[in-house]
């Protein structure tokens, strides 16, 4: 909880499943049982093939830097520039996140870089999918 | 063809920084402008679309009995949408005379509503927690994925900016009128790496407001008439995040296609084009989705002077959302620019521009609006 700043996300009954995953350090996604279909935000119905048999499950965690932009301007959660991140999941879905345990450089930033998720406390009930460069030291 | 036309355009008497009127009266300026340009009063309106201030505000305010009323509301391409709402709107004799308005205190924020992203919606959910604070830090997120892809140089992004400025050198009105370098543009303080300040959009204050009419009415009109030929509008995603492809606008794709199939043209008819600018890699994705350019050839396209005054296809001529003016839903200023365009009263006249294309966005490629209006109906 050493980031109390950010804006917190507001579960819905749609996305409570995904939160209460981050409690367990699981990264949850969605699988369509009709079309096999992977997605992301969560739903409960297929937004590919609109079937209602969808299933919850846990991700790899794994992924790579799609793209990101440095904001060079002041935020309370951050100390001086950060990465605003887009990730491409190891199964399909793209999620905005930060990295961490990496400077907030283009050099250290890295296009197509493997990552992993880490979670971050920021409420009793929320943690934050955050990602980290590969092997990088817990 | 639509068989509609625009009867009446004009933005606000004063652009820029405007700290004496409200958001609602900087739509009701422009309204009395382009009723002043169309000969008519709020008596001879039947139906009246607007964003960002409700339609029922503005019909009270202006003293307008519908028959019709539109408050699509899907950013800054709103006011094509509207356009094209109201060619159907007219063509089915829903009603006869439609008035568009558009009014912003972006930089006063004198009378202005806001943009709520609440918790619990997706993007509240699933964006906000990780620290964008506004467009320059979401709308610019895809852009290095196109870079890497596509081999786009900084160099080729500052351009997009240098190229407008021209533009904006010829225009009394632009907000920027002097003449930039490349260097000026990459020296220019850093706002969210990749984009420089003088990549990013103004922040002003404004409003415009068009009247669209029966094309076989338009004689009895003082103004020559600018026929509207063709029309498209799509939506994607109100995350940036989950756009299908971080390099392509399918909203751009669906809208911009359409439009042209409806207006029956070819690239080769396009004498002018408005790609919505609110950071400068807009138009190269609006080049490469409307077809203009190959899949990453806009960049050099533009590099080229292809888009600059005297070039092969005139863009944004007046000077755009990165030097005219922005106050927030810049679509109507777009709209403006290719109705001057082929009245051919625009400060930085094209010649010969018989059709102008004009393609916005709304959101951050969230939604896209496009119009094709000919000087003559085709």
């Amino acid at each position: 909880m050493d980031k109390p700043t950010r804006t917190l996300p507001q579960p819905t009954p749609e996305t409570q499943h995904f939160w209460d995953g981050t409690q367990t350090e699981q990264l949850l996604l969605q699988r369509c049982t009709d079309c096999d279909h992977i997605y992301f935000p969560p739903r409960p119905f297929c937004p590919s093939c609109s079937s209602r048999s969808v299933e919850v499950y846990a991700a790899s965690g794994r992924a790579t830097l799609a793209s990101y932009v440095i904001n060079q301007g002041p935020h309370p959660a951050f100390d001086g520039p950060y990465a605003i991140a887009l990730v491409d999941l190891e199964e399909g879905p793209r999620m905005m996140t930060n990295i961490v345990e990496c400077a907030q450089t283009p050099e250290a930033l890295q296009l197509d870089m493997a990552l992993e998720v880490r979670f971050e406390q920021v409420s009793e009930n929320i943690n934050l999918p955050l990602f980290a460069p590969a092997g990088a030291s817990k | 063809m639509t068989g509609v036309a625009v009867v009446g355009a004009a933005e606000t008497t004063a652009l820029g920084k405007i700290p004496h009127l409200s958001q609602q009266q900087l739509h009701a300026d422009a309204a009395l402008n382009a009723m002043a340009d169309a000969g008519l009063t709020a008596k001879d309106i039947d139906g009246i679309a607007t964003a960002g201030e409700r339609p029922t505000d503005l019909a009270y305010y202006l003293g307008i009995t519908p028959t019709w009323v539109d408050g699509t509301s899907v950013g800054g391409c709103s006011f094509m949408l509207h356009v094209r709402h109201a060619v159907a709107a007219i063509a089915s004799g829903q009603c006869t005379t439609v008035l568009i308005t558009h009014g912003e205190s972006g930089r006063s924020g004198v009378g202005r509503s806001g943009f709520p992203r609440t918790p619990a919606s997706l993007a509240g959910q699933f964006e906000v927690p990780f620290g964008p604070m506004g467009p320059p830090t979401m709308f610019t997120l895809p852009v290095l994925r196109y870079m890497k892809d596509y081999s786009m140089t900084h160099e080729q992004l500052a351009m997009v900016a240098v190229v407008q400025r021209e533009w904006a050198s010829m225009n009394p009105r632009a907000t920027f009128q002097n003449e930039i370098t490349v260097d000026d543009v990459l020296n220019s303080k850093m706002i969210a790496y990749p984009f420089h300040l003088l990549e990013c959009c103004l922040v002003t204050d404004g409003g415009g407001a068009l009247i669209l009419t029966k094309a076989d009415r338009a004689a009895d009109f003082p103004k020559m008439p600018v026929h509207i030929l063709g029309t498209g509008e799509s939506v994607e995603t109100p995350m940036i995040s989950q756009m299908d492809d971080l390099t392509s606008s399918r909203a751009f794709k669906v809208a911009g296609a359409f439009a042209m199939k409806d207006a029956d043209i070819t690239h080769a008819d396009v004498d002018h084009l408005m790609v919505y600018d609110a950071f400068a890699h807009l138009p190269i994705y609006g080049l490469e989705d409307l077809g203009f350019c190959k899949k990453g050839e806009a960049a050099e396209f533009i590099w080229e002077q292809n888009t600059a005054p005297g070039g092969s296809l005139p863009m944004n001529t007046n000077g755009g959302g990165l030097s005219y003016m922005h106050s927030g839903m810049y679509g109507m200023y777009a709209l403006q620019e290719s109705v001057r365009q082929i009245r051919g009263t625009a400060p930085a006249q094209v010649k010969d521009a018989n059709v102008s294309l004009c393609l916005g966005v709304g959101g951050m490629f969230g939604a896209a609006g496009c119009i094709v209006f000919g000087k003559e109906p085709r």
